[in-house]
C-alpha cells in the first residue's frame, strides 16, 4: 500500500486548541454514527463540541458519488464551541468520490489530513481502481496529506460484514488520534446500542479497539485537545431532540404533525417518549389536518403543538389565520430548510421569516421566536406554550436544519412545575361574562373552554363581536383587529432588550437571528481580537421585537444583518438602491426603525463559517471599504 | 372550589334541558332550506338524549350548513372550509368527555375537505357527522358541487355540469374502518330524527348523509321523489330503523336490510332505482382512535417530571465521570 506510514514507537501528542473533523461515506455506512459518537466521547472528556450532519437528499444515493456524501462534521475544542467552525482539518472518507464531493465544496482546509479507505486501489473494476488512484494523486498534488488505510481488510478479520463495522473501526482510529479515553468510547457504544443484544455491543467495542490499536501502530501523529471535566451535569442532544424534550417539559399533551424533512426527527423522538408521560403524537393525513387537529385540541383546552418545515408551514397558513382570528393558543415549530417550494429539504436556510411574520391573509398577528442554540430549542418551546396560553395567540418557533441535527452540550435543565400547563379550566363562567371581553389595554380576553357551564358560544373565523357573534359591522371588525394587535404590544412590554456581544459602541453592529448566533459571535470575537470595533446583537423575538433595539443601533454608525436567506447584491449590474431586495430581518429593521440597515446573506445550504464572516465584516468596515474601492 | 355530595347528586338529576335551552338565535337559512329540518331534529335529539349544553360541541366548516353551530346554545366552532373534521378530531382526542357533532356540506366534505373525510372514517372517532348534501354550492351562489347531478346548470357550468355525481355513501362504505353509515331526506322529519338519534348512539364515527333541498339554487331537484313516496326506499331492520306505523302507510317501498351486511350496504348505496333511507351499515365493534390512543398513564406533574428526568438521564454527562450514566 502506498503512502502507508511506518511504525513509530512513541508518538508525542501535539496539543491543539481545536480541530474540525469530518467523517464521510456513502449513505448507510454509518459515518453519521461515527461522527456523533466521536462528539459524544469528546463531550464526555469535557471538550467543547459542535456537530453538523452532512446529509445527501436521497435515502440511497448511488454509491461512490460526489453528491452522495453522508456523514458528520465534528468540531472539538478546548473551550465551549458555539458553531461548526471553518474548513475541516482532518477527514475520514470511506471512498474517494464522497471525499472529492467535500473537497470541491471547499469544505477542507488547505493541507488537511485525509484518512482514506484504501481498498479501492485494488478494486477488480479497473475503472474504479483508476479513478481512485487519480483522486489520490490529485489530492496529494493539491497539498493534502492522504493516508490510505485498509479499513475493510482490517475489519474483515473481526466481523462478517465489514461494511457495517467500518465506522466503528474509524471511530477507534479517531479516538487514538485525539487521545480520547477508550473507556469513554466503550461506554458510549454501550449507550448507543443499549436496545441491541450484548453481542452487538461487544463486536462494536472490538472494532473500536482494533481501530485504536491500528492507529497506535501505524500513524506518526497524534493530537490532544485539552479538556476539563464538566462541573455540572450536561446534556448532549441535537436541536430537534432538545425541542421535543421541550414539548415534554412544557406540559403540552398533543403534538399533531405530518412527516417532513428536516423537522420529522423531533416527532420521531417525541413518538418514542411522549406516551410515557401521557402525551400523544398524532400523525395526521396532511399538514392542513395536523394544524387543524392541533387547533381543535387547543380549543378544547389542551394547548397543542404542530411541528413542520417550510412547505408544511405554507400549507398551515390558512388554519393559522383561523387560530389568530378565534384567539386559540397554538405552538408551531418550523424547522426551516431551503426554499421556495421543495427547495433543499436537508439543507439549512432562514427563508421563512417574512412568511411567518406576515403570513396568512389579512392582518394575522402572531408571536415569532427563533432558537439560536441547541439549549434554546428546549426552552423556547416551554416559553412558547406559556405565551400562547397567556395571550391566546399562535406562537411560531423558528429553528432550522442546522440546529435540527447539530449537537452541543448544555446544562442539564432543572425541571420546574411552573413550566407545565395548568389543568383545563372547567369552572362555571360568571353570568354576563363575554367570550371576547377584550381588555382595553392589553387586548387579552379570558378564553371559555368547552365544558365550562355558562360559557356556551360559537367561535368563528368570521369577524365577530365580544359575544363571538358574527359581525359585519365596520366598527366591530376594526375593534377585533385592534385588540388582536394590542396583544403583541402588551407582550412586547414584557420583553427584555437584547444584549450586545462585544463593545457597547463601535464601528459596526452585526445583527442576527436564529442558528447563526454562535458563528456570528465567534467572528466578532476574532475581529475584536484583531482590534476591530465590531459588535453583534442577536434577536430571539422577531415579532414583537423587544424594546431598546433602536437605541442600540444608534450607538453604531454602521449596522448590518447577517442571514441565511436571499438578498440582492449590488455586484449584479441590474441591482441598485431602488430595486435591491434586502434580507428578511434587514427589511424588517429598516421598516420598523428607519435605520439604514445593510445586509449580507448566503444561501448555500451550509452552516456559515466564522472565517468567511470575518472576511465579510472586514469588508464593511471603514477604511477597508475605501481600500476595496481604490484597488 | 369544593362541591358537596348533595350538590353532586342534584347535578346528576339536573341534566334535563328544554328545547329552548339548545336554541340560539334565529336561523338565517332560506325558506324551505333543508338545514332547518336538520336543526330541529338535532335540537330534539339533544333534549331527548339529555346532552349537557356545556359538554356538547358542534364543529363546522364553511358553507350554508356550517352556520349550524351558531343556532345551537352549546359550544360551537365555525371553522374554515373543509377542515371541520380534523378540528373535531383534535377536540375529541383532547377531550373524550365532550359530545362532538360535525356539520359539513357537500362542498366542504366531498370537495375541499375530501382528504379529511376519508381519514376521519379510518380514525373512527366517536362523533356524529352530518353531511348536509344539497348538491350545490349555496353560500357562494350556485356553483356545481361534487354531488350535483350530471348536467346541473350553475354559474360555473352554464351548459350543464360535466361529471357524474360523486356518491358519498359508496365512498364512505369503501373506506377501511367504516362503522356507521346512514342516509335520510330532509322532507321526512321523523326519519331525520330517528336516524340522527341512532347515529348519536353509535360509539364511533357516525356518518349521516342528509339529502336536502336547496329551493334557491336547486329548485325542484327532489320534487318527484317528494311527490312519489315510492322513490324513497326505507331500510328497516330490528337492529336498524323501525318505521312508525303512520310512516309505513306512506312509505311502502321498504327493504329489510341487516346493517351489519357491508357488502349488501354497498349494493344498496350504489343502486340508482330509489333513494335508500335508513341505516346502511352499522358495526359497533370497530376500534376507536381516541380509545386506541388513550394514554395509559394518568398525567400528573410528578409523572411528567419523572418522564423528563428519565429522558435527560440518557443524554447526561455527569461531572463525576461517565460511569454515572445509566
Amino acid at each position: 500500500m502506498k503512502n502507508l506510514p511506518t511504525h513509530h514507537d512513541s508518538r508525542i501528542a501535539t496539543v491543539l486548541d481545536e480541530h474540525v473533523i469530518e467523517i464521510v461515506s456513502d449513505s448507510g455506512e454509518g459515518a453519521q454514527r461515527c461522527g456523533q459518537s466521536l462528539a459524544a466521547i469528546a463531550a464526555r472528556m469535557g471538550n467543547g463540541i459542535w456537530t453538523v450532519e452532512i446529509i445527501p437528499a436521497e435515502i440511497q444515493p448511488p454509491a461512490r458519488s460526489v453528491a452522495g456524501a453522508s456523514g458528520n462534521r465534528v468540531r472539538i475544542g478546548a473551550r465551549r464551541i458555539e458553531s461548526g467552525g471553518d474548513e475541516a482539518d482532518l477527514v475520514v472518507a470511506f471512498n474517494e468520490q464522497v471525499l472529492l464531493g467535500r473537497v470541491r465544496a471547499g469544505e477542507l482546509k488547505h493541507g488537511a489530513r485525509i484518512l482514506l479507505e484504501g481498498m479501492w486501489r485494488e478494486h477488480p473494476d479497473p475503472r474504479i481502481a483508476a479513478s481512485y488512484a487519480a483522486a489520490v494523486d490529485e489530492l496529494a498534488a493539491a497539498g493534502y496529506r492522504v493516508i490510505e488505510i485498509p479499513m475493510e481488510r482490517e475489519c474483515r478479520t473481526l466481523v462478517g460484514d465489514p461494511r457495517k463495522g467500518k465506522n466503528m473501526f474509524a471511530l477507534g482510529i479517531l479516538c487514538n488520534i485525539y487521545s480520547l479515553d477508550l473507556q469513554l468510547a466503550r461506554d458510549q457504544i454501550a449507550l448507543i446500542f443499549r436496545k441491541k443484544a450484548a453481542s452487538v455491543i461487544e463486536s462494536n467495542v472490538t472494532l473500536v479497539e482494533a481501530g485504536h490499536a491500528w492507529a497506535e501502530t501505524h500513524l506518526d501523529f497524534k493530537f490532544r485537545i485539552p479538556a476539563e471535566r464538566v462541573t455540572t451535569p450536561q446534556i448532549v442532544v441535537n436541536g430537534n431532540t432538545a425541542a421535543a424534550l421541550g414539548v415534554l417539559a412544557s406540559g403540552m399533551e398533543i403534538c399533531a404533525m405530518y412527516p417532513i424533512t428536516p423537522a420529522t426527527s423531533a416527532s420521531h423522538y417525541l413518538s418514542e417518549v411522549f406516551e410515557k408521560v401521557g402525551g400523544i403524537v398524532h400523525q395526521a393525513e396532511d399538514e392542513l389536518a395536523a394544524c387543524a387537529f392541533a387547533i381543535g385540541a387547543s380549543y378544547a383546552g389542551k394547548c397543542a403543538i404542530t411541528i413542520t418545515s417550510g412547505p408544511g408551514y405554507s400549507l398551515k397558513q390558512e388554519a393559522l389565520g383561523l387560530a389568530v382570528m378565534a384567539e386559540i393558543p397554538l405552538v408551531v415549530l418550523n424547522v426551516q430548510r431551503g426554499g421556495p417550494s421543495t427547495g433543499q429539504p436537508t439543507k439549512t436556510e432562514q427563508g421563512d421569516l417574512l412568511a411567518t411574520v406576515f403570513g396568512s391573509h389579512g392582518d394575522a398577528p402572531k408571536v415569532v421566536m427563533a432558537t439560536s442554540t441547541i439549549e434554546d430549542c428546549f426552552y423556547a418551546i416551554i416559553t412558547a406554550r406559556k405565551i400562547a396560553e397567556t395571550f391566546n395567540m399562535v406562537v411560531v418557533v423558528l429553528s432550522d436544519a442546522n440546529l435540527a441535527t447539530a449537537q452541543q452540550p448544555f446544562a442539564r435543565p432543572q425541571f420546574s412545575e411552573t413550566w407545565l400547563a395548568p389543568p383545563v379550566d372547567q369552572s362555571p363562567i360568571p353570568p354576563g361574562a363575554k367570550p371576547y371581553d377584550w381588555d382595553p389595554v392589553t387586548g387579552i380576553a379570558r378564553r371559555f373552554i368547552p365544558g365550562q357551564p355558562g360559557g356556551m358560544h360559537t367561535i368563528t373565523g368570521l369577524a365577530h363581536d365580544r359575544n363571538s357573534r358574527v359581525a359585519y359591522d365596520p366598527v366591530i371588525n376594526a375593534e377585533g383587529l385592534r385588540h388582536r394587535s394590542l396583544k403583541l404590544a402588551a407582550l412586547q412590554r414584557t420583553l427584555v432588550p437584547p444584549t450586545v456581544h462585544g463593545g457597547d459602541t463601535g464601528d459596526l453592529l452585526v445583527i442576527g437571528w436564529g442558528s447563526t448566533k454562535g458563528v456570528i459571535e465567534e467572528a466578532v470575537d476574532r475581529l475584536r481580537g484583531e482590534g476591530l470595533a465590531v459588535s453583534s446583537m442577536h434577536l430571539r423575538f422577531l415579532q414583537p421585537m423587544a424594546g431598546g433595539i433602536k437605541e442600540i443601533m444608534a450607538r453604531f454608525p454602521r449596522v448590518m444583518t447577517i442571514e441565511q436567506n436571499w438578498s440582492d447584491t449590488l455586484e449584479d449590474g441590474v441591482i441598485d438602491d431602488s430595486n435591491r431586495r434586502y434580507s428578511a430581518l434587514a427589511m424588517m429593521l429598516r421598516a420598523r426603525y428607519l435605520v439604514d440597515v445593510d445586509c449580507w446573506s448566503e444561501v448555500r445550504g451550509q452552516p456559515l463559517k466564522p472565517g468567511r464572516l470575518c472576511e465579510v465584516i472586514r469588508g464593511r468596515l471603514p477604511g477597508r471599504q475605501q481600500k476595496e474601492v481604490a484597488s | 372550589m369544593t362541591t358537596s355530595l348533595t350538590d353532586c347528586v342534584l347535578a346528576l338529576y339536573e341534566e334535563h334541558h328544554e328545547l329552548e335551552e339548545y336554541q340560539s338565535g334565529m336561523p338565517r337559512w332560506c325558506n324551505g332550506c333543508g338545514d332547518n329540518a336538520i336543526l330541529t331534529a338535532v335540537q330534539r335529539l339533544c333534549r331527548d338524549a339529555e346532552l349537557r349544553p356545556e359538554k356538547t360541541v358542534f364543529v363546522s366548516g364553511i358553507g350554508c350548513s356550517s352556520r349550524f353551530p351558531h343556532y345551537m346554545k352549546t359550544y360551537g366552532f365555525h371553522s374554515i372550509h373543509g377542515r371541520a373534521l380534523p378540528i373535531a378530531e383534535g377536540v375529541k382526542l383532547a377531550r373524550p368527555d365532550l359530545h362532538v357533532f360535525v356539520n359539513t356540506g357537500d362542498g366542504d366534505c366531498c370537495s375541499i375537505g375530501a382528504a379529511h373525510w376519508i381519514h376521519a372514517i379510518r380514525y373512527n372517532m366517536n362523533m356524529t357527522v352530518i353531511l348536509h348534501d344539497n348538491q350545490i354550492y349555496g353560500l357562494t351562489k350556485k356553483q356545481a358541487s361534487p354531488t350535483s347531478p350530471l348536467g346541473t346548470r350553475s354559474n360555473t357550468t352554464p351548459r350543464g355540469s360535466y361529471l357524474e355525481a360523486l356518491n358519498p355513501l359508496t365512498v364512505t362504505l369503501g373506506v377501511q374502518n367504516v362503522s356507521f353509515v346512514a342516509q335520510v331526506v330532509d322532507w321526512i322529519p321523523d326519519l331525520v330524527f330517528d336516524v340522527l338519534s341512532a347515529a348519536y348512539r353509535h360509539q364511533g364515527f357516525s356518518f349521516v348523509r342528509v339529502i336536502q333541498r336547496c329551493p334557491e339554487f336547486q329548485p325542484g331537484l327532489h320534487e318527484i321523489a317528494m311527490r312519489e313516496p315510492n322513490r324513497v326506499q326505507v331500510l328497516t331492520h330490528p337492529r336498524g330503523l323501525q318505521l312508525d306505523p303512520s310512516l309505513e302507510r306512506v312509505y311502502k317501498n321498504r327493504l329489510e336490510h341487516d346493517p351489519s351486511d357491508l357488502s349488501r350496504a354497498r349494493d344498496i348505496a350504489s343502486s340508482t332505482d330509489a333513494i335508500p333511507v335508513g341505516i346502511l351499515y352499522w358495526n359497533p365493534e370497530v376500534p376507536r382512535y381516541e380509545q386506541i390512543r388513550a394514554p395509559s398513564q394518568l398525567r400528573t406533574p410528578d409523572k411528567i417530571r419523572a418522564g423528563l428526568e428519565a429522558e435527560l438521564d440518557k443524554y447526561t454527562i455527569w461531572p463525576d465521570g461517565p460511569t454515572a450514566t445509566t
